[in-house]
């Protein structure tokens, strides 16, 4: 089975402090460190596990500039067998649909029976995954928590939904499917995992190499384009109690008894 | 704006959910002036009580129905949407589960702009909406701005738009079932096989009045022990948010939010938990929240009656203790 | 002279000569005891290499004190004497085992120096050697029948008893030496009959005691019982020696060479592949140990030398809190698994990867390196290098659990497990009085005494109250110190024994650099994991101390003053941290430093302090790691403190402060026990003037 794995490379909550810069145009660059979004890498594990049963091949590819390589290289030292990176000058400030095409253009230059992509990313949209399929005229699922390869022309999917349940699907391949965490446990990729691939060639794919008249993605061809960045107002919210922790908690409970939370 | 404003309706066993009343406020604070028409699909009688239960409070009621509408998937609604829109109209859906696998797709199928996960909109200025957004997990927020004069898909996030009361209205209900589904139904492709519900745990915390409920703020497993001393001093069940599942330090019956169980109670301790909209999207009937948390930024502060800002750690032992002290006395 | 009994050289049987019996059976026996060794060195020989032939002098020295002179076996006093007497026993009737060997060829067989008066020497010694032995054996059949102890105990998991292997070479032992004593004993009664000058017979000896009960016995059955037990010696004696290769009496032949062969220097981590410098480990295939062969010879004759005796096992503090973890099992299990991979007779067992297969992922990161099982164990088997070993294999699959991977995600990308700002790493000095200045060495400032202060002291907000009651005391004491701020890195110490070697490296690297950079001619640090990192895994970098040591030398040369305890009640007991007591033998100087204090009432948690120290929990990742387990082991620590009577427990470990001071909380001993840091008690009673 030949599956491609869209990733991207996003400062990482977890590891850094997510700030507005000073005119409010992004977010604080200084000090980001970024890594491989947490859902692709999920994808990344799943598209591997699934090789390693029935064969085939994982690639993945990321939309970005040269940096975007770091995380397609260390998706490749997790297991994947080829990297491709999608980038152009041209490519820069495309909004989700951009990505899409752009991701849609790459995937007729081959031949993939199964595409993946996280559910969402660091900007929350949970778009790609879904325009892409649409793009390409393939079935889609978000939020995959359970894949089953049935033969080679269908597999078993499940999605995570509300409450807590599984909504399980038969799909004919091809399909891209949106990978929700908790499929799988990813692997560790180790230090010495990254070294071993720093020398492999990722090819980098251009518009004109795609057949992507510039005009179409990027700034230009945005739909949506971010203005500014801010921090919500901490509106009305909560009444903040305040004072020693015994004061407090002599506040919290009369207001327990009030609203019945001690009987 | 002069453009027709579309809301997809979710339900579920004849009734319409929550988000119907929040799309109406949504597309009201979009365009105060524009009619709104509600989508419905589905099949027979359940179809109808809903739409009889919306058009009380929509302009208009669109319906498509069909016997394998019974559990409506994504993939087979789409191209119907597809089918019946008018060009340029404006689409409002949940961004939950569903809005998530139907929306992306459905502004492509219509060429429509597509702005995902909306918490609010800042005015139309010549074709160009203002909308907010959250990024970073809802560490920042920021503006954006969508030429939707062409049509657009929008999935607005539940919970974020309050409608205060039922418009008063008296829709009418069209079916649209012949338009929509005049060369059959998308199916083969994607078949719908199942719905896996969740193992149903100890206690079903869907009907506690009083929850106390545990975040990442907890550390530790063998912290634990502490929440459910709190919960049994307040005669209440625990709850908690999805890292603690993740960790499975708790069963997934008990998990709070979008992904987990919706609950009612009447009070909400959130203890330690930042309260992404995932987790708060899962609070219903408008409970007397209490958080507390180190971190004073954290959006459960939004959502909650009141807070503290400190670390539960310190303080749940001891309102335990007062609380025990209080009923022996 | 006529001899009383016929020797088994000369008699027959049937006609048959016995002598062609003394010549086949030691035959038969020899060859298949070669046949066995050689099967047992053949994964020994593809093993990987170990180097153990450095220190000569030193190794000998070391084998006689712990193999010869089983130093390390009255830690466990009833099983550790009765082990010194069957040992000093079998190392006495080795010779006798020989001359009766011989004896079946030739009657007039004597081991050369053994004529004479040395003869009757040793037959007297190895008489009360025959005697004593029996009685241990009886000793310890007596303990693995009816006392059981606990540590012998199999969990199911693990299969089946294995008493009845013990029980069995107890009786072959009993076997021998009364077969000799039956041997001897028959002759001597034949002689009394006869009125033939006897060997001197030992009172109360066995052997004195068959020749006694015996001279009732007529002669000719004498004969007969004479052969028998001699047959019956011969066939025992060649039995054992080929069933020791067998299973855990294997340690009989391999613990001299185990311990000859032993880590010398603790606290050390064995490289990834000997004779594999830094450089050119990017050319490795593959990384640690994932198969059998991947183990060294060394680590291979480890797991042939365990005993089963299951000291490891009773002080490892994962295995008594319920973790899926027992060193002996380690040891037992692998063994196992290479007897069926090089089996005797049949079909060699698949080659299969050891994780999944023998070992188990948890059991592996259920090791916190706290050392006591390698503390405990006679023969000096490793466990920590294989362990880690293992780890790296695991590292190089991937299979590293999700709570450790954020932590080394962090570290490779920020220097610290939090995800902390670099920038931010020395904010921590900010919250000292405004005009305390610590500075930043290699930026604002020079200084001959850098402080490396490590990740968790930087971030973490307890934590930072011992690096700031360190940089007071340091102030106090007039040292001139700073410290290196955002250049400063994890040391890495739990980085590389989690197996994740490159990430080390490259840790290492970055702060030796840091380190040369700021100036510094000498190193301090209040953490031991630190302590024993810079020490132990660093090269080329200045001398390094634990805070206790310069906190003696502060209070000895007068630089500091400390006042009189305050609270009388107060009891303290110290908790020695692994990697200062059991890693790097400094149990001394944090008691001293402690004992500094005028009025102090010290106690110790007898049975648990020193090398006996419980491990917290251990430091740096494992704070993340989620293990299986039934409690803690900080709890189960507290406990321990608690039973000894004391109501302060010290430390001289941020790692140990985390875990204690949660135990407490989590205990519901807040109030009744309290935790602190040995910097903090100096500083608190530092007079300053």
């Amino acid at each position: 089975m030949e599956i491609l794995v869209c990733v991207k490379r996003v400062p990482d909550p977890s590891e850094n402090e997510i700030e507005v810069n000073k005119d409010g145009t992004d977010i604080e660059g200084d000090d980001l460190v970024y890594s491989v979004n947490e859902w692709d890498n999920y994808a990344v594990e799943e598209a591997i596990r699934i090789r390693d049963k029935v064969g085939g091949s994982v690639t993945v590819v990321s939309v970005g500039d040269e940096e975007a390589e770091e995380v397609v290289r260390r998706e490749m030292a997790m297991g994947a067998d080829k990297g491709i990176l999608l980038s152009d000058d041209a490519f820069e400030g495309s909004d989700g649909k951009g990505i899409a095409s752009i991701l849609t253009a790459q995937v007729k230059k081959e031949n993939y029976d199964l595409i993946l992509t996280g559910a969402l990313a660091d900007d929350g949209a949970a778009q790609v995954g879904g325009m892409l399929a649409a793009m390409l005229d393939w079935p889609f699922a978000s939020l995959v928590n359970f894949i089953e390869i049935l033969d080679d022309k269908k597999i078993k999917v499940g999605r995570e939904i509300a409450g807590g349940n599984q909504e399980m699907y038969e799909m004919d391949l091809p399909c891209v499917l949106s990978i929700q965490t908790g499929i799988n446990e990813p692997r560790y990729v180790s230090i010495r995992g990254i070294r071993k691939v720093a020398s492999l060639e990722i090819p980098v794919h251009t518009a004109g190499d795609l057949g992507i008249s510039p005009e179409s993605v990027g700034e230009a061809g945005a739909n949506t384009k971010c203005l500014d960045y801010f921090v919500p107002e901490l509106g009305d919210g909560a009444r903040i109690l305040e004072g020693s922790t015994d004061e407090i908690i002599d506040n919290l409970i009369e207001l327990l008894k009030a609203k019945g939370g001690i009987k | 704006m002069g453009q027709q404003v579309f809301a997809y309706i979710i339900h579920k066993d004849g009734v319409a959910d929550d988000t119907a009343l929040e799309l109406i406020a949504a597309a009201g604070k979009l365009d105060t002036d524009a009619s709104v028409t509600a989508v419905i699909a589905g099949a027979g009688s359940e179809l109808d009580s809903v739409c009889n239960e919306v058009a009380s409070f929509f302009d208009e009621v669109w319906k498509i129905d069909n016997p394998a509408l019974a559990y409506v998937t994504a993939e087979v609604l789409r191209p119907l949407l597809v089918r019946i829109l008018p060009k340029h109209g404006i689409v409002l859906v949940p961004h939950d589960h569903f809005g998530m696998d139907l929306a992306p797709g459905l502004s492509i199928k219509i060429n429509a702009a597509y702005l995902p996960d909306v918490v609010d909109f800042e005015g139309i200025d010549n074709g160009k909406l203002k909308a907010v957004r959250e990024e970073y997990t809802g560490q920042v927020s920021t503006h954006v701005l969508s030429d939707i004069s062409q049509g657009a898909v929008i999935t607005v996030r539940p919970g974020s738009f309050k409608a205060d009361e039922r418009k008063s209205g008296d829709g009418l209900v069209i079916d649209k079932t012949a338009q929509a589904i005049e060369s059959g139904l998308l199916v083969g492709a994607h078949r719908f096989l199942e719905i896996i519900e969740a193992q149903v745990g100890e206690v079903d915390i869907t009907k506690s009045d009083i929850l106390v409920s545990v975040g990442r703020g907890i550390e530790d497993q063998d912290n634990m022990e502490m929440i459910f001393e709190l919960a049994e001093a307040m005669a209440g069940d625990v709850s908690c948010s999805r890292p603690i599942v993740d960790a499975k330090w708790l069963e997934k019956s008990r998990q709070v939010g979008t992904s987990g169980q919706t609950v009612k109670p009447k009070v909400y301790m959130a203890l330690g938990i930042s309260g992404a909209f995932q987790h708060v999207g899962g609070l219903k009937g408008s409970p007397f929240v209490i958080a507390i948390n180190k971190n004073p930024r954290a959006p459960i502060f939004q959502v909650a009656d009141v807070g503290i800002v400190g670390d539960i750690l310190d303080f749940i032992p001891e309102l335990t203790e007062r609380i025990n002290e209080l009923k022996s006395a | 002279m006529e001899a009383a009994l016929i020797s088994p050289a000369k008699a027959t049987v049937f006609g048959i000569p016995t002598v062609i019996f003394s010549l086949i059976i030691p035959i038969v026996g020899v060859g298949i005891f070669t046949y066995i060794i050689a099967l047992r060195l053949k994964p020994m020989v593809k093993a990987c290499p170990d180097p153990r032939l450095n220190r000569p002098a030193h190794r000998f020295f070391k084998m006689i004190k712990y193999a010869v002179g089983q130093y390390r076996h009255p830690r466990y006093m009833d099983a550790g004497i009765i082990h010194i007497i069957i040992f000093a026993g079998f190392v006495i009737l080795s010779l006798r085992s020989i001359t009766i060997v011989m004896s079946g060829l030739s009657s007039s067989f004597v081991l050369p120096r053994m004529g004479g008066i040395s003869g009757q020497i040793y037959l007297v010694l190895k008489d009360v050697a025959e005697t004593f032995v029996l009685l241990a054996c009886l000793a310890a059949l007596y303990r693995r029948i009816v006392i059981k102890p606990e540590r012998y105990a199999v969990p199911a998991k693990y299969g089946k008893e294995h008493t009845r292997e013990a029980v069995l070479v107890l009786l072959l032992i009993i076997g021998l030496v009364t077969c000799d004593m039956l041997f001897e004993g028959s002759r001597a009664a034949a002689e009394i009959q006869k009125g033939f000058k006897t060997e001197i017979l030992v009172p109360i000896t066995g052997t004195w005691l068959a020749a006694h009960v015996l001279t009732v016995v007529p002669v000719h059955t004498l004969q007969n019982l004479h052969l028998g037990a001699y047959f019956t010696h011969e066939i025992i004696f060649f039995f054992f020696l080929c069933f020791l290769p067998l299973g855990k009496h294997f340690h009989v032949l391999t613990s001299l060479p185990n311990v000859f062969f032993m880590k010398l220097d603790k606290g050390t981590v064995k490289p990834v592949k000997w004779g594999v410098e830094d450089e050119d480990l990017d050319e490795l295939e593959s990384f640690g140990v994932k198969k059998f062969e991947d183990f060294t010879w060394k680590h291979m004759l480890d797991f042939y030398s365990c005993a089963d005796c299951g000291r490891c096992s009773d002080n490892c503090p994962a295995n008594a809190v319920g973790r899926p973890l027992s060193p002996r099992f380690i040891s037992i299990k692998c063994r196992d698994y290479s007897f069926n991979k090089y089996p005797l007779i049949g079909k060699p067992a698949n080659n299969r990867s050891l994780i999944g297969h023998v070992l188990e992922e948890d059991e592996i990161w259920s090791c916190t390196t706290c050392g006591a099982c390698e503390q405990e164990c006679p023969l000096f088997i490793e466990y920590i290098d294989k362990i880690i070993d293992i780890r790296r294999g695991m590292v190089d699959e991937g299979m590293v659990p999700q709570s450790l991977q954020k932590p080394l995600r962090a570290i490779e990308k920020r220097g610290n497990p939090y995800g902390k700002m670099e920038k931010k790493r020395g904010d921590w000095t900010k919250d000292l009085p405004e005009d305390f200045n610590v500075k930043i060495l290699g930026k604002n400032g020079t200084a001959d005494t850098l402080y490396f202060v490590d990740s968790v002291t930087s971030y973490d907000d307890r934590i930072q109250e011992i690096g700031r009651a360190a940089a007071r005391f340091l102030d106090a004491a007039g040292i001139d110190f700073g410290i290196l701020g955002p250049a400063e890195r994890d040391s890495g110490h739990e980085v590389k024994r989690f197996g994740e070697e490159m990430l080390f490296q490259d840790l290492r690297d970055r702060n030796t650099d840091a380190i040369l950079n700021s100036g510094a001619k000498n190193i301090i640090t209040t953490d031991p994991h630190t302590f024993n990192a810079l020490k132990n895994d660093y090269k080329g970098i200045p001398p390094v101390e634990h805070i206790s040591r310069t906190i003696i030398n502060a209070v000895t040369w007068g630089n500091i003053r400390l006042k009189h305890i305050e609270n009388p009640g107060k009891i303290y007991t110290y908790h020695d941290p692994c990697y200062l007591g059991r890693h790097n033998n400094l149990y001394d100087d944090p008691r001293k430093a402690i004992d500094a204090i005028p009025g102090i009432k010290r106690i110790e948690m007898e049975g648990n302090c020193r090398d006996r120290s419980f491990c917290c929990g251990g430091g740096g990742l494992m704070l993340f790691y989620e293990p299986i387990e039934e409690k803690r082991m900080s709890q189960v620590r507290v406990e321990m403190a608690k039973q000894a009577g004391a109501n302060v427990m010290v430390t001289a470990c941020p790692f140990c402060m985390v875990n204690i001071e949660d135990a407490i909380k989590t205990s519901g001993l807040e109030g009744e026990m309290e935790a602190i840091d040995l910097v903090e008690l100096i500083e608190r009673h530092m007079i300053i003037d």
